[in-house]
């Protein structure tokens, strides 16, 4: 199988999606000639010309917009927002429109839309460049989300949204896009909804998406080096949300931890928390635990920054603090 | 302005009957949300009848209709069945998006009406991405987009017109400017005052301003508009100089104006206009208006009546239509 990068992944995803549908274009932020922020459409405007691969004034409400109103009308746009952050001036199009247009109309008009966004911190850009809006999308009916960690599932879940008829936030994180990975040669696809066991344990349960997936694969880590062992579970997408994998695997650990790097108030993982002990609550042998970022806006500073984005080693102290392991 | 000869008596029938209409439907609505028939927002188009049946009538059926919450006038004017936009002011099954929209949000694929947004300029760029989708598949529909004077502070509208301009898209920005937005002067509200179509200035859009309450004024100019679009010169802009004779929604009293100025404007009622000069034409006569007058009143009695009728949706449906 061949290796590749998350960039690279997502970038085939939408070279694919591009020959393969005439309908299908892309329009973002200095996706053409400067070839994407995070370089994933380099080369495409040579390749697919300046009517599919556009480049658009910096006004993020009518870059949605106008994806909802060519979706509308029939087209397939994959709109870039350049990062998650700066959805917020498009929240309108995205939270009032796109995913309140085929109810409205009693399913009279669609929108098979994807939008490609930026999310997470790490980087060290600061307050304003750093946060993780995807779980506030989650909360929206009409709406889907993805979050992929992995190449295979960027490639995988980017086909799903592409084909989906409904309007999907695709959110990559800044920093995996080098991740590398095996993708198959062989065309699969990888459905919403359907999360992902990427380490087997019967001790405790992680659930965490993003980059917060690697966070809880090293803290597994540790753990095992004491003797406890986790199962961290994948979510891959946020909306359609896979509780049934969780609280399966809850069932055979008895404890739930949930890592998100996003702020704890009022955040996903409370969600996941709140589903665990719903549907899992008499198989539970303590609290389900949370891992997020820390209540205050990014410190640009490194070693502030970092001490507010959870880490493995406050998932380990998080999980023997509760559970006494 | 040489238009009236050009106007055949059928043409001229037709567009008085669908201004009577959507006059007597805005009426027995208001009269259905005083019985308590009718909840929510209810906004009433009396008073710029002349803008919707000015425009819209000459479009083809290929092109798109975007509209704000105050949609009824255009919703009718675009052919949409009275009975199912009645039956969706009633939030009933048959309406024209099921019950789920309400009178802010009428939606019928068919007749390219692509909807009524409620959240003030968020229609302009989805008008602007329809715009976009014909450009793209080469086609020779245009959309025409409405918004009141007070969408045109808002960084969508602005955001729209420079898309819609460097792309050079199929569009014709309609702005009725009646003056008030809620309760707000437009004189209070911009930094171009009154005239706002110089706004589009800056955005390279040829811009103009016509009486709205003017039928063939509107005509006019809508049909210059459309010739310029479809030839793919790109966007227009219009602003149309309205009045509306009621309240900003059915919840206001209208106490920020005076009844001299509402008063002043209803002299100018724009069906009133259209019937004397069609009169003074021989386009039209007392019993031509007569025979529409009772046309229209059986058309929205029928409506009223078949919403009245018309099931609720059921308890079930409510998460269909939700994803697809
Ligand atoms: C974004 C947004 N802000 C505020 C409102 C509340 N609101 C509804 S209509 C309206 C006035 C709009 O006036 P105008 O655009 O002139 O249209 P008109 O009602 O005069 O037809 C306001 C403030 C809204 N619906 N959406
Ligand atoms: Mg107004």
């Amino acid at each position: 199988m061949p290796e590749m990068s998350i960039r690279e992944a997502v970038s085939l995803g939408l070279r694919e999606a591009l020959d393969a549908d005439e309908r299908v274009f892309l329009m973002g932020e200095d996706i053409g000639s400067y070839g994407g922020a995070y370089a994933v459409t380099k080369g495409f405007l040579e390749k697919y010309g300046p009517d599919r691969v556009r480049d658009v004034p910096i006004a993020e409400a009518v870059i949605v917009g106008a994806g909802v109103g060519a979706a509308m009308g029939g087209m397939k746009p994959v709109v870039e927002v350049m990062t998650i952050n700066f959805t917020l001036l498009a929240m309108d199009q995205i939270v009032n429109h796109a995913a309140k247009m085929r109810y409205m109309s009693n399913g009279q008009f669609e929108v098979p839309m994807v939008i490609r966004t930026v999310t997470g911190g790490g980087g060290q850009l600061g307050a304003t460049h750093s946060q993780n809006f995807e779980g506030w999308y989650a909360s929206v009916p009409g709406l889907k989300v993805a979050v992929p960690s992995t190449p295979y599932d960027a490639l995988g879940l980017l086909r799903t949204a592409i084909a989906d008829r409904n309007p999907t936030i695709f959110a990559e994180h800044a920093l995996l896009y080098g991740v590398k990975g095996e993708v198959p040669k062989e065309r699969y696809e990888v459905p919403f909804g359907k999360a992902e066991v990427r380490r087997q344990g019967k001790d405790v349960t992680i659930v965490a998406y993003l980059r917060m997936v690697s966070v809880a694969m090293k803290a597994a880590e540790a753990l095992a080096a004491k003797g406890v062992q986790v199962e961290v579970v994948d979510l891959r997408s946020l909306r359609p949300l896979d509780v049934a994998t969780v609280v399966e695997s809850v069932k055979k650990t008895s404890r739930a931890v949930v890592v998100e790097e996003n702020w704890r108030t009022g955040g996903f993982a409370a969600e996941v928390a709140s589903a665990v002990q719903e549907q899992a609550f008499d198989h539970l042998d303590g609290p389900v635990g949370r891992v997020g970022g820390l209540e205050v806006p990014m410190p640009y500073n490194r070693s502030l920054e970092a001490a507010a984005i959870p880490t493995p080693d406050r998932v380990v102290e998080t999980i023997e603090r509760l559970y006494g392991l | 302005m040489k238009v009236a000869p050009k106007l055949e008596k059928t043409l001229v029938q037709d567009l008085y009957r669908q201004m009577v209409l959507i006059r007597r439907f805005e009426e027995e609505s208001g009269r259905l949300y005083m019985q308590g028939r009718i909840h929510g927002f209810l906004h009433l188009y009396i008073g710029e009848e002349a803008i919707a049946v000015g425009s819209i009538p000459i479009l083809g059926p290929d092109d798109y209709v975007v509209s704000h919450y105050r949609d009824h006038g255009h919703a009718l004017a675009r052919g949409l069945d009275p009975k199912a936009a009645m039956a969706e002011l009633l939030g009933k099954a048959t309406g024209c998006s099921g019950g789920r929209g309400g009178s802010m949000h009428l939606f019928d694929l068919k007749r390219g009406f692509m909807g009524g947004y409620a959240i003030v300029g968020g229609q302009m760029p989805i008008a602007v991405g329809l715009a976009l989708g014909i450009k793209m598949r080469r086609e020779r529909r245009v959309v025409l987009c409405f918004f009141g004077d007070g969408a045109a502070n808002e960084g969508e509208f602005h955001e729209s017109l420079n898309l819609a301009s460097i792309w050079k898209l199929p569009v014709i920005f309609f702005l009725e400017n009646n003056l008030y937005g809620m309760g707000s002067h437009v004189d209070k509200t911009h930094a171009t005052g009154r005239d706002l179509y110089l706004a589009a200035e800056p955005y390279q859009i040829p811009a103009v301003q016509v009486d709205g309450m003017d039928l063939l004024a509107v005509r006019e100019t809508v049909l210059h508009a459309i010739d310029r679009v479809r030839s793919d010169a790109g966007p227009v802009f219009i602003e149309a100089m309205a009045y509306r004779f009621r309240g900003h929604s059915m919840a206001d009293p209208s106490a920020y104006r005076d009844s001299a100025e509402v008063e002043l404007w209803k002299k100018r009622d724009p069906i009133e206009t259209f019937r004397v000069r069609m009169f003074t034409d021989g386009l039209l006569g007392p019993a031509d208006v007569a025979r529409i007058e009772k046309e229209v009143e059986a058309a929205v009695a029928e409506a009223a009546k078949f919403a009245e009728e018309s099931p609720e949706p059921t308890p079930e449906s409510i998460h269909d239509h939700v994803y697809g």
